[in-house]
């Protein structure tokens, strides 16, 4: 492995700040830089696509089609009671199961065995998925996208649970007027009800956030190498027989770094967010943009 | 072999009291629920323990973070923040491996090193600081009127905080610390998830619930077993907090009650 400072080629010679420098630059270390990202990323598809299934999620609950009403409520009442992490533990499993099993139903229509055959879950070797013989980046692509699936299926139900909150929030004379003016359902739910609805469910939804960053360590229960991961290897003793740069258990100060980092994507998220909210206040008649209003007068 | 023999042999398995070996093939549904629950009674033992130790810390956080003094207000916004404000999975690993630093260093920590105690001790702090958050929003609101009027009946001091500041904080708070005590039930499922090690296989419920799903690699049977038993224990907490719930507000008049609204669950 290439070092990235030029003064790195003698480990052993080194000491203090340059020791640091060279020993948290080493190949190694690039890995838990990566997870950081991948974090980010989990982050990054998660937030929309939960908010996706959360906004389908409180709309079908509001349904006139009872069907779809129960499904709706449904998903939205799931999360309560249990807690989160017996279903990522559960999605994870279930998710991959499923989906080989259409891909069983599709692929392999003349297999006669059972899927389930005592201990075990026998799908035709075409419908694994990963194929067998795929190469490992494809393995870990598709145990990241189950575990932002299963991500996504928790929060949308969070986010479910806010959003039908914030639509109950609206003003019931606003929707009466707009089917006063003769607006359709579709029409007074599209135009009416849904601009209106997001002031009401940003404290919830930034609040969601918050714990959103907080869950994505649970991305280590679900398999994928991410900074948990890399803290527990990393951190854990190294002898002088391995590596260039041997330490003792350091897996305290690895984690005590991730608490940091925790804490400070929390305090620059709670910035921003209190930033955005003071914006969208402005001129609401809401408690809050009375106040601004004072305060500005 | 019947289901009142699987109840005896593996009935407090999670204790390490019966049956050594855990089942290995041909799981019936009996052994599953008797598993399961038998896991449950470390969940309420962390649960409870952490919930009734940390109450007391969290009134004497929340107090403090109120105090116009900073050397008092200081430390308590600390340490809600440090608590709060990063992952309670990170605290466990990171409160893990500390202790067996301190253990490596002196052996007199070794408790610590286990989930009984070591566990405990991260559940604890990290109730205290959600209930002091929820305490000091409580504090925040306690009426105005209420505090002058125990002012005008010449009350003040430690006199003034018992019987006035303290009874009103709690009704406030009340119905947001039902919540807590909940989602505290649930975090204790993360125990032995998280670096703490279950020695001779005696764990909590997910990790019997997980324990089946590996060896049948069947979620549909485990998993909603575990969701029965935490609603059952969700439902016995509601109904718990409800009963002191009413004792708080029984000199209120039926209509000014706050009830309590079960609200969104959080992981932390």
């Amino acid at each position: 492995m290439a070092a990235i400072f030029s003064f790195c080629s003698d480990p052993a010679s080194l000491e203090g700040i340059e020791w640091l420098s060279c020993y948290l630059t080493t190949g190694k270390h690039l890995g838990i830089y990566w997870s950081i990202g991948t974090v980010l990323l989990l982050l990054a598809i998660t937030a929309p696509v939960a908010l996706f299934f959360g906004f389908a999620g409180a709309s079908a609950a509001r349904s006139r089609i009872l069907p779809i009403a129960w499904f709706g409520k449904g998903y939205t009442a799931i999360v309560r009671g249990v807690p989160d992490i017996a279903f990522f533990l559960f999605f994870v499993i279930a998710l991959d199961q499923f989906f080989e099993w259409i891909r069983h139903e599709v692929k392999c229509p003349d297999w006669d065995m059972p899927i389930r055959q005592g201990n075990d879950f026998v799908v035709c070797p075409e419908a694994k998925l990963p194929l067998g013989t795929a190469p490992q980046w494809v393995h870990e692509t598709y145990g990241f996208s189950l575990a932002v699936l299963t991500f996504a299926i928790v929060f949308g139900a969070f986010a479910a649970n806010v959003l039908s909150g914030a639509m109950r929030a609206v003003p019931h004379a606003q929707l009466e007027t707009a089917e006063a003016y003769g607006m359709t359902q579709r029409q007074t739910f599209w135009r009416v009800l849904v601009p209106q609805m997001w002031v009401y469910a940003l404290p919830g939804l930034s609040n969601l956030w918050m714990v959103l960053i907080k869950a994505t360590p649970l991305l280590f229960l679900l398999g994928v190498e991410d900074i948990v991961y890399w803290a527990r290897e990393l951190g854990a003793t190294k002898t002088a027989k391995f590596t260039e740069y041997p330490h003792g258990d350091w897996r305290m100060w690895y984690f005590l770094a991730l608490l940091v980092f925790y804490l400070g994507f929390t305090k620059v998220s709670e910035v921003v967010l209190d930033k955005i909210m003071s914006r969208l206040t402005r001129g609401q008649a809401t408690a809050a943009g009375e106040a601004q209003r004072k305060a500005a007068a | 072999m019947t289901c009142w023999d699987i109840l005896s042999d593996y009935g407090l398995r999670s204790l390490g009291i019966g049956e050594r070996l855990l089942p290995r093939d041909n799981f019936t549904i009996c052994q599953q629920v008797v598993l399961i629950g038998s896991g449950m009674i470390w969940n309420i033992y962390f649960g409870l323990l952490a919930l009734v130790s940390g109450f007391f810390l969290a009134v004497a956080t929340a107090v403090g973070k109120a105090h116009h003094n900073p050397m008092f207000r200081k430390p308590a916004e600390w340490f809600i923040f440090v608590f709060r404000g990063s992952p309670l999975f990170i605290q466990f690993f990171f409160a893990y491996f500390t202790f067996q630093s301190l253990k490596g260093a002196y052996p007199i920590f070794t408790p610590l090193t286990s989930a009984w105690l070591g566990a405990l001790i991260v559940l604890f702090l990290n109730t205290a600081a959600y209930s002091a958050e929820i305490f000091y929003g409580a504090l925040m609101s306690i009426p105005k009127g209420d505090i002058e009027a125990a002012d005008a009946y010449g009350m003040s001091g430690w006199k003034r905080f018992r019987r006035i500041t303290l009874p009103t904080m709690l009704r406030l708070a009340w119905p947001a610390y039902t919540n807590e005590a909940i989602f505290l039930f649930h975090a204790t499922t993360l125990v032995f998830m998280s670096g703490f090690p279950a020695r001779s296989q005696m764990g909590d419920a997910l990790y019997y619930a997980s324990y089946f799903a590996d060896k049948t690699f069947n979620p549909f049977i485990p998993y909603p077993i575990l969701a029965g038993f935490f609603i059952l224990l969700t439902l016995t907490v509601i109904g718990t907090f409800g009963l002191i719930n009413k004792q708080l507000n029984r000199h209120l008049p039926q209509t000014n009650r706050a009830k309590i609204r079960l609200r969104l669950n959080l992981i932390r």
